[in-house]
């Protein structure tokens, strides 16, 4: 366990420090598609900049390290008691060394406890698979975008928004709309729908694990993805919410099986900087 | 792109000269400060003599930096922005209160903080959220922090020298704010978006 510690620590430190090549890409291609000398080119240029200096000084790319969710897939037998244990001290020796922003605060006595662990911090969800490795992804979640997440329950009149797809997509623009750019825009966009609230905002941010270049193989869902992205650039709310075409990166779609009486939606949004990484053991 | 050169402490007759849209680097003193600043500050209402530094014609930053402690001083590791919103009930008076010329942070604020920008002379300037990290290298020196113990390292107030800091000027003492204009923008388009039949 020992050497998963400090494995933890270094996917911390990865995650921390590098964004994936799939967000970098995607950050570069905007930076083309706007136009010379306006605002919303200048933030993709420091924003890109910015994370040139983070890989190569090995500092994080934004001060709010967030909130770390993991999610596990475990072979069969292996203890989840002492994979959490593991997962907790990786977590405070990783707030000492990369340094992460110490962000867990007692609710009751409004203390940080110094090392981003306390009371259900970090999150840490596991799942049972067949495979013989085991397998820790981990999200490290700003909140400035966790922030302007919302939920929906459909219908909902105002936004002329039925219990179909089509009123999910009007959830999506209304959300988009309010976040305006508060939490770093350009987002990546992650949908969750189903029969229960905790459902779905777990299914939501669980989509933001997905790749940008991955393809939805629900073909009703890949095709909502595809013009929900298309719309949210016509919003104009821009890199950073300074006008221009790049409002979001990306929306990746998830769903459960629903209960006739429940329609929720639930949209979870993350910052340009969407830190995640995978270390397979 | 032009930048205009703010030296701190800035003045009503500076901030008068500022508009909206302008691009800036800012230089001088600046202080820290977040969501526990603000509820301190406008609940206890400290008096200037109480705050251990003077806030009068400086830039207050909605930031909780990463900071290390070396043998006898700090440094910033990561200091972008956080999101000013949320500081909305309590930033007019402190806006009035203390004689700060400058609020800065990311994603704008709203009517009664234009108010008091209005009519205090004070500026909103916007920085780029999540970089953390150039914006580090434009801190050149930690000169002070206050509340550090009792607050936490992200929510004390610190006190810092900053070069060629940049920032764009999104709301002015004349009462423009960018950000209302980019939300009617953004309003009107979704309105086509939802009532357009899929």
């Amino acid at each position: 366990m020992l050497k998963l510690r400090d494995g933890i620590v270094e996917l911390y430190r990865k995650v921390a420090t590098s964004l994936p090549p799939d967000v970098e890409d995607a950050l570069k291609a905007a930076r083309v598609s706007e136009k010379k000398g306006s605002n919303a080119r200048h933030a993709l240029e420091v924003i890109l900049e910015n994370i040139r200096i983070a890989r190569e000084t090995a500092r994080p790319i934004c001060q709010d390290t967030g909130v770390p969710v993991f999610y596990v897939k475990t072979p069969i037998g292996l203890s989840r008691i002492e994979l959490e244990k593991t997962i907790i001290e990786a977590t405070r020796i990783a707030t000492e060394k990369v340094p992460l922003r110490p962000n867990a605060v007692d609710v009751i006595t409004d203390k940080n406890t110094g090392d981003n662990t306390g009371i259900g911090f970090p999150i840490i969800y596991f799942r049972e698979t067949p495979e013989s490795t085991l397998s820790i992804d981990l999200m490290l979640k700003g909140s400035g975008c966790e922030n302007v997440g919302q939920t929906y329950k459909l219908p909902k009149e105002e936004l002329k928004a039925d219990r179909d797809l089509d009123g999910v997509r009007k959830c999506v623009l209304d959300a988009i709309h309010r976040a305006q750019g508060r939490g770093c825009s350009p987002y990546t966009i992650g949908v969750g729908i189903g029969a229960a609230k905790d459902q779905v905002t777990r299914l939501a941010k669980e989509q933001l694990m997905r790749r940008l270049t991955d393809t939805n193989n629900i073909e009703v869902l890949f095709k909502l993805e595809k013009r929900l992205l298309k719309e949210i650039n016509t919003l104009g709310i821009g890199p950073i919410g300074f006008g221009g075409k790049t409002t979001a990166l990306g929306v990746k779609i998830g769903v459960n099986h629903r209960h006739p009486a429940s329609y929720f939606v639930d949209i979870s949004v993350c910052c340009w900087a969407n830190r995640r990484g995978r270390l397979i053991w | 792109m032009k930048e205009k050169i703010i030296n701190l402490p800035l003045t009503k007759k500076d901030v008068m000269g500022l508009h909206a849209g302008d691009v800036v680097l800012i230089n001088g003193t600046i202080v820290t400060g977040r969501d526990k600043i603000h509820k301190f500050l406008f609940y206890e209402r400290p008096s200037k003599k109480d705050i251990p530094f003077n806030l009068s014609g400086t830039v207050l930053y909605h930031c909780g930096p990463i900071v290390r402690k070396l043998d006898s001083s700090y440094k910033v590791i990561a200091s972008g922005p956080t999101t000013s919103i949320r500081v909305e009930t309590y930033e007019h008076r402190i806006i009035s209160s203390y004689g700060i010329r400058g609020v800065m942070g990311k994603g704008g604020m709203c009517e009664r903080t234009l108010e008091a920008m209005k009519k205090n002379g004070c500026v909103y300037f916007h920085t780029i959220g999540g970089a953390a990290a150039y914006l580090a290298d434009r801190v050149k020196k930690v000169v002070d922090v206050w509340k550090l113990e009792e607050f936490g390292a992200p929510e004390a107030m610190w006190v810092m020298e900053v070069e060629n800091f940049p920032a764009i000027v999104t709301m002015d003492a004349h009462g423009r704010s960018l950000h209302s204009d980019i939300a009617k923008i953004s309003g009107s388009a979704l309105k086509k978006l939802i009532w357009k039949t899929s």
